[in-house]
C-alpha cells in the first residue's frame, strides 16, 4: 500500500547519489527487503518502473534482493531460517529465539557506467 | 561498469528525524507510544477510556492520525488534555515530519505522556519510525486469530499486544488462546494485555502498563542528566 512512496524514497538516494558523482550515470539501484519489512516487492517493482518511466531516470534497474528471517538460539548459538512461523531451535528446541536478520529495507549498492 | 556499494536505509531521512524526536523526548523524559491497528480494532476508544481514568493534573498529550476528519480529535478532547488531529489527507500511515509539525507548538518540558494513534491500517505504519518507546498492536475479537501470521511485520515490531473487546468473546467464534499463540510465534518476546474498553475489564492492567513505562521513561531521563 505503501511502496510507491518506498519507490520514491529509492529515486530520492539515486538522486542524492548523482549529485555527489555528476559524471557518472547510474543504472542500476540494488535494495534489500527483509521479509519483515512490510514491503511487497512486486507492488514496489510495479511502483518503481512507474514513476521512472518517461523521465530522465528510465530504464534505471531496480534490482531487489529478498532476504529471508533468521533466528539465533540463545542457548546452542545455531541460527536457522524461520519457516512457518515456528521460531522453535531445530538443534535444541528453545522456543524463545531472537531474529538477526529479516526487517531490512536498505539500499545496498549502485552501478555506475563510467 | 562498476558497482558502488551505499548500505543506507531506504527510509533514511525518515529514520534521522525519528532519531531526533526520541532524542528529544529522552531529554524530557516523555513516553510515547505509538498505537497500530487494523480500522475499527478499538483505538480510539481504548484512549477515550486511558484519558477518562488519568489524573486531571496528568500531563499527556495525543496525536491522533487519520485519512479524513477531525472526528477522533474531537472525541478525545473532551477530557481536557491536549489533543492534536493530523489529517493525513490520504496517506496510509504517520511519519516522522508529520509529528515533528505537529508538536511544534507543544512545550515538551510540559508533556510526559505522549500517545500517537497511528493511521488503522496493520501494514504500513510498521515500516516508519515515529520515534516512539514502543509500538502498541491492537487486536479485537472480532477478527481472526491469525492477523499475526498474515501481518507479521507490525506483530514482530510491536513490544505490546493488546486484545480488545473481550466482552464480546462469549458470542464470537474468537480463541483468545490461538491469537495470543499466534501473536508469540510471530514475536515470542511479546507482552500481552487482554481488555475490554466498554466494559472496563482488564483496563487496569493497561494503566500500569502504561505508569510502569512512563516511569522507567523518566528514570532514564534523570540518569541523562546526572
Amino acid at each position: 500500500m505503501h511502496e510507491l512512496g518506498i519507490a520514491s524514497s529509492i529515486l530520492d538516494c539515486v538522486h542524492a547519489e548523482a549529485r555527489r558523482h555528476p559524471d557518472v550515470r547510474i543504472t542500476k539501484v540494488g535494495v534489500k527487503i527483509g521479509e519483515l519489512a512490510g514491503v511487497d516487492v512486486d507492488s514496489l517493482q510495479f511502483g518503481f518502473e512507474a514513476i521512472v518511466k518517461d523521465t530522465e531516470w528510465d530504464g534505471l534497474v531496480l534490482a531487489i534482493e529478498s532476504i529471508p528471517r533468521v533466528q539465533r538460539c540463545p542457548k546452542c548459538q545455531h541460527e536457522f531460517r524461520m519457516a512457518d512461523f515456528d521460531p522453535q531451535c531445530p538443534q535444541c528446541g528453545e522456543f524463545a529465539t531472537q531474529c538477526i536478520s529479516g526487517e531490512e529495507l536498505d539500499i545496498a549498492y549502485m552501478e555506475v557506467d563510467e | 561498469m562498476s558497482r558502488v556499494e551505499v548500505e543506507k536505509k531506504v527510509l533514511n531521512e525518515n529514520q534521522i528525524l525519528a532519531e531526533q524526536l526520541r532524542e528529544r523526548y529522552r531529554h524530557h523524559g516523555i513516553l510515547c507510544v505509538n498505537l497500530i491497528s487494523s480500522p475499527g480494532s478499538g483505538k480510539t476508544l481504548l484512549l477515550e477510556k486511558t484519558l477518562d481514568r488519568m489524573d486531571k493534573s496528568a500531563r499527556v498529550a495525543v496525536l491522533t492520525g487519520d485519512l479524513q476528519t477531525e472526528n477522533d480529535a474531537k472525541r478525545l478532547a473532551k477530557f481536557g488534555f491536549p489533543v492534536k488531529q493530523i489529517v493525513t489527507g490520504g496517506t496510509c500511515h504517520l511519519d516522522a515530519h508529520m509529528i515533528e509539525k505537529h508538536l511544534a507548538a507543544w512545550k515538551l518540558e510540559d508533556i510526559d505522556l505522549l500517545i500517537v494513534e497511528n493511521v488503522g491500517n496493520l501494514v504500513c505504519p510498521s515500516s516508519y519510525d515515529l520515534g516512539e518507546d514502543a509500538k502498541i498492536v491492537l487486536l479485537s475479537t472480532t477478527e481472526g486469530e491469525d492477523k499475526p501470521l498474515k501481518y507479521p511485520s507490525i506483530f514482530f515490531k510491536s513490544e505490546l499486544m493488546v486484545l480488545t473487546k473481550i466482552d464480546l468473546l462469549p458470542y464470537v467464534p474468537f480463541s483468545a488462546e490461538l491469537a495470543k499463540e499466534n501473536a508469540r510465534r510471530v514475536h515470542p518476546q511479546m507482552e500481552i494485555l487482554e481488555l475490554s474498553s466498554t466494559t472496563g475489564e482488564g483496563l487496569d492492567g493497561w494503566m500500569e502498563w502504561l505508569g510502569e513505562r512512563q516511569r522507567k521513561a523518566k528514570s532514564k531521563a534523570g540518569a541523562v542528566r546526572a
